[in-house]
């Protein structure tokens, strides 16, 4: 369980201090849970802070009851938390191989590879020993960077974003490889979305906007209500 | 062979032991050891110190290794080898250096190596330099290496640097016939305050040649390192050159590549990228599970593999 309190968090502007996060408190518990919300809210700086890659100005952030907001990111991924960033990063040399037994933390066959690379959907032996590069397209880069997660099989996985800058086709797929970890995998999944399929999965939505907790609820609770508010705007993306 | 000379065997070479088939090995200026075989002679030069490698037309499946080892401190020696490799042959030939100074004295070896390669030969030249030793002598190593490459010719160069070299200066030139292609990997890494130069230069004479150079190197603390490329498109051909660098500490790198096209068809292309490790690279492999030394260390690796 992860647990927020009073989380805040200050940039030093040039003209002024600006607040990012305001005063954000949550228990999140559930199996599967998006946040979403307008761009600009604060979503992907919340996820950042879980992860330790941004410390926050104020507050406490706790996972299974431990204080970890001191910790740095490389304490918190022992601790069980792992992050698939919004736009994958690219390694010359490293390999896909490489990546998944660094995120598994042990030595691996080819044949434990292949295993997690399946699970994503991709041909597995087409790219074990691929560099995680620009050969890539930005769909198969998504899909690797959740290989990640899968092979570190963790407390707690967040996904910023994951539909970011994918075409569509490459879109139906993932959300066959979230529908598929949502039955399988164990632990918390927290995941930024815009996306209604996505939404659509979540046993938990968090609206998040203007640095603050707007609603907190199931999909029955939240779902209408959010798509309703969207229906005034031309899509759904551009208003959440 | 002692133990110093073995260790420096496993490094250059990968080898434990003697190699099978052709060899020639080099240890403080004396000739160790050589083997010779139906298709692969090695004949010591008379002239200067050095040996010519004769491969017979149609040579498949062979190789040689010809490592070099310095283990007395101020050994400084000049070795001319020349490589002449027959029609259609198709061998890997293993070089390197490795140098253990223990004194204060200055070890050098310069190797001036020279490949004739007649029409559609291949070769796969496999080159690592290493140093090692606790005295106050610099490890010297100044490779030439001057590539011939007759029609439809194929060199593939591969060479290592990574540790205990205080100064090199790489020197590699070829020219290339018509449909003949040379193809350089090279990976340097200097720390300290150790000093790298390479300097490469080639001649595209003739019709649907193709050259292709990958330099990656890693400078660290405050070591010195300059890429210097020259490729001259006479014909209808293809050049490219890339060279990666990763900066870091207080290190300085300097790539100066040049480009000239002697002919309308020529396709030349030359990239050039330094700088550090981004940091965003090293987050990732924090969020899964690395510090960042450890991280750091991956990057390398991976950059340098």
């Amino acid at each position: 369980m992860l647990e927020l309190k009073h989380i805040t968090y200050e940039v030093d502007d040039s003209s002024d201090n600006r607040e990012i996060l305001k005063d954000i408190s949550l228990t999140i518990d559930g199996h599967f849970v998006a946040v979403t919300g307008p761009n600009g809210g604060g979503k992907s700086t919340l996820a950042k802070m879980i992860a330790g890659i941004l410390m926050p100005s104020s507050g406490q952030i706790l996972l299974d009851g431990e204080d970890i907001t001191g910790y740095p990111v490389t304490e918190r991924a022992r601790r069980g938390v792992s992050y698939a960033f919004q736009q994958p990063v690219q390694f010359k040399g490293l390999t896909v191989k490489d990546l998944i037994a660094i995120a598994a933390g042990k030595k691996m066959t080819v044949s434990e590879i292949c295993e997690i690379l399946s699970e994503v959907g991709l041909c597995a032996r087409e790219y074990v020993d691929r560099e995680m590069n620009g050969s890539l397209s930005g769909g198969e880069l998504k899909r690797i960077e959740i290989a990640m997660i899968i092979a570190r099989g963790t407390k707690l996985s967040i996904f910023d974003e994951p539909e970011a800058g994918i075409d569509l086709w490459s879109f139906q797929s993932l959300i066959r490889v979230f529908e598929k970890m949502r039955r399988e995998i164990n632990g918390t999944i927290l995941i930024i979305s815009h996306q209604e399929r996505i939404l659509d999965i979540a046993d938990k939505i968090i609206v998040i906007a203007d640095g603050q907790v707007r609603t907190v609820g199931t999909r029955a609770e939240v779902l209408p209500e959010l798509l309703h508010t969207a229906e005034a705007c031309p899509t759904l993306t551009d208003k959440i | 062979m002692d133990l110093i000379q073995k260790n420096l065997l496993e490094q250059v070479a990968g080898l434990h032991e003697v190699p099978e088939g052709a060899y020639n090995i080099r240890a403080d200026g004396e000739k160790m050891g050589r083997n010779t075989t139906a298709n692969i002679d090695i004949v010591s030069k008379t002239d200067k110190d050095g040996i010519d490698i004769i491969i017979k037309p149609g040579t498949v499946n062979e190789s040689v290794h010809i490592p070099v080892l310095l283990s007395k401190s101020g050994i400084q020696e000049s070795v001319y080898n020349d490589f002449f490799i027959g029609e259609g042959a198709d061998v890997t030939i293993v070089a390197g250096c490795g140098i253990h100074n223990c004194g204060v004295d200055t070890s050098k070896h310069e190797g001036i190596h020279t490949f004739y390669l007649e029409k559609n030969a291949r070769v796969c030249y496999v080159e690592r330099h290493y140093g090692e030793g606790d005295g106050n002598g610099a490890n010297v190593m100044n490779p030439q290496t001057v590539v011939h490459l007759k029609e439809g010719a194929h060199m593939e160069m591969e060479t290592t640097q990574i540790k205990g070299i205080d100064s090199t200066v790489r020197v590699t030139k070829g020219e290339l016939a018509e449909g003949a292609s040379l193809e350089i990997r090279e990976k340097i890494m200097t720390h300290g305050k150790q000093y790298a130069r390479t300097d490469f230069s080639v001649d595209m004479n003739g019709r649907d040649s193709r050259v292709n150079l990958i330099s990656r190197s890693v400078a660290k603390e405050k070591s010195r390192q300059e890429f210097f490329s020259v490729i001259n498109g006479n014909a209808a051909c293809a050049g490219h050159s890339e060279c990666d660098a990763i900066i870091m500490d207080e290190a300085c790198v300097t790539a100066s590549p040049q480009l000239t096209a002697n002919d309308i068809d020529a396709n030349l292309i030359h990239e050039a990228a330094i700088g550090k490790i981004a940091g965003e690279q090293l987050i990732k492999l924090m969020t899964l599970g690395l510090d960042e030394k450890e991280a750091e260390e991956q990057i390398i690796n991976g950059f340098l593999k």
